[in-house]
């Protein structure tokens, strides 16, 4: 485990067109360590994985992602970052396991079958391996693709509302994994906009509105009635 | 290895994701066959008229085939943001041109042979005789339309006026190709023996050589956007 935060956001600015997005954000993830992001629609919560992701540049200030600069070595911090976005970077037409198979395959991963088969079972979905993903529910595409992200064993999760669509069970899976991912020394970085069961597994809780980081707080030195109140104060949202 | 290893996954994926679909292939054929009767009825049963207008004619329907096929290249990646997981997977970027390429390349292969063979039986010409020559030249014309037009589907891939700016931007750069290919097409449907055109076949190597490593040089930072 290293001394150093696996994240590091210094005065990160984001602007898009006339819309200043994110402004003079400030925020660390240290390892072993997982970070919630509360924010009204619009706050720039997904905006700030994107540019961690090193989907989006900064328009200005820094970001590190284990100690790789998200724009000069963005290579560099792709080698440690695993991504639940929006989208489930699935192939629709492709089966659950071909799928995998794919992205093994392309991030010159272990592609053989006994492999793709364990992963599989972790997410429950074993015996839809050979199902097309066009077929499957939300909830079993979310489980598909933080199947595909565990597969590739990154050291810092960016996730954009990873519980939404998840039935109990894969969000005991999630919750059991994203402890275990902590445990082994990994940050994880989650975008939300729930208040109870998804801040569970984290350890701090940071509230951005207007591009800034209007919150930062151990998640146990408030409660979530207090919690509530706090983001309904910073954001104007109904909490 | 790594690199053809990342290369060949995306190649398999895309034939996989197509024979299932079939949304590519099946548009094709049937513009194939379209365009076909339009020739048939346009030309009628005059031998001398169609001699002449062959290689024009078979290089027409290559060409606007190859347009919508091309075009469609990175559809399947926009779906569910795949584009992003193959940005944010490490390791050289001009592998999924590399496999988009050779995907593009067996489907128009495909669909040239299928319109090579309904040319020969809907106007009833042999061309037994220069089977092996025009499949020479056809393949080299093919590698650069598609070697260009891989390139310039991933540069418009996201972006609004795709459909109009691809063929616009793309049509230009053809020029060279499409004088070759015509040319060479013309004599060996002729009869004319491979050493006749050697000038043209020398110009569609070249542009094919320069059109792949421009591919592969400049590929990285199209997908970096």
């Amino acid at each position: 485990m290293t001394a150093d935060p696996l994240i590091r956001v210094t005065g990160l600015t984001k602007v898009f067109g006339n819309a200043l997005i994110l402004d003079g954000v400030t925020i660390e993830v240290k390892a072993g360590e997982a970070v919630a992001l509360l924010g009204a629609n619009g706050a720039g919560k997904t905006t700030l994985l994107k540019v961690l992701a090193t989907i989006t540049r900064p328009t200005r200030g820094s970001a590190t992602v284990a100690g790789h600069d998200c724009v000069r070595d963005a290579e560099g911090v792709r080698r440690h970052v695993g991504l639940i976005a929006h989208g489930s970077y699935l192939y629709e037409d492709l089966t659950a396991i071909e799928n995998l198979r794919f992205w093994s395959a392309f991030a010159g991963r272990d592609a053989r079958d006994a492999a793709l088969q364990a992963a599989l079972t972790d997410v429950e979905l074993d015996a839809f391996a050979d199902e097309r993903v066009r077929s499957f529910s939300a909830g079993m595409k979310r489980r598909l693709a933080l199947a595909r992200v565990a597969m590739l064993e990154p050291t810092v999760l960016l996730l954009d509302e990873p519980f939404s669509a998840l039935d109990q069970r894969a969000r005991k899976w999630l919750e059991e994994y994203l402890g275990s991912f902590k445990d082994r020394g990994g940050a994880v970085m989650m975008a939300t906009h729930s208040f109870s069961r998804d801040l569970q597994i984290t350890d701090r809780v940071a509230i951005l509105a207007a591009g800034k980081i209007a919150l930062d707080t151990p998640r146990s030195a408030v409660s979530p009635d207090e919690l509530r109140r706090l983001y309904a104060l910073h954001t104007e949202d109904l909490a | 290895m790594s690199f053809a290893r990342r290369a060949w996954a995306v190649t398999w994926k895309d034939v996989l994701v197509e024979r299932r679909s079939k949304e590519t292939l099946n548009a094709l054929v049937f513009f194939a066959l379209l365009l076909l009767f339009a020739f048939q009825f346009a030309l009628g049963p005059d031998r001398d008229r169609l001699a002449q207008a062959m290689p024009g004619l078979l290089w027409l329907g290559f060409i606007l085939s190859g347009l919508l096929g091309l075009g469609r290249t990175f559809v399947t990646e926009r779906e569910n943001d795949c584009w992003e997981a193959l940005l944010l997977t490490p390791g050289d970027k001009s592998a999924v041109y590399v496999g988009k390429l050779a995907g593009n390349l067996l489907l128009m292969f495909t669909v040239e042979a299928l319109l090579i063979a309904l040319f020969a039986v809907f106007f009833n010409v042999d061309l037994s005789a220069a089977l092996p020559a025009l499949t020479l030249v056809v393949a080299l014309g093919t590698v650069g339309l598609a070697a260009v037009g891989t390139l310039f589907a991933a540069m418009t891939a996201n972006i609004r006026a795709r459909e109009l700016l691809f063929p616009i931007l793309l049509l230009p750069v053809q020029v060279p190709v499409l004088l070759g290919t015509v040319k060479a097409t013309e004599a060996v449907l002729a009869g004319e023996p491979l050493a006749a055109v050697a000038q043209w076949l020398k110009l569609l190597v070249a542009a094919d050589l320069i059109y792949v490593v421009s591919g592969l040089l400049t590929f990285d930072f199209i997908l970096e956007g």
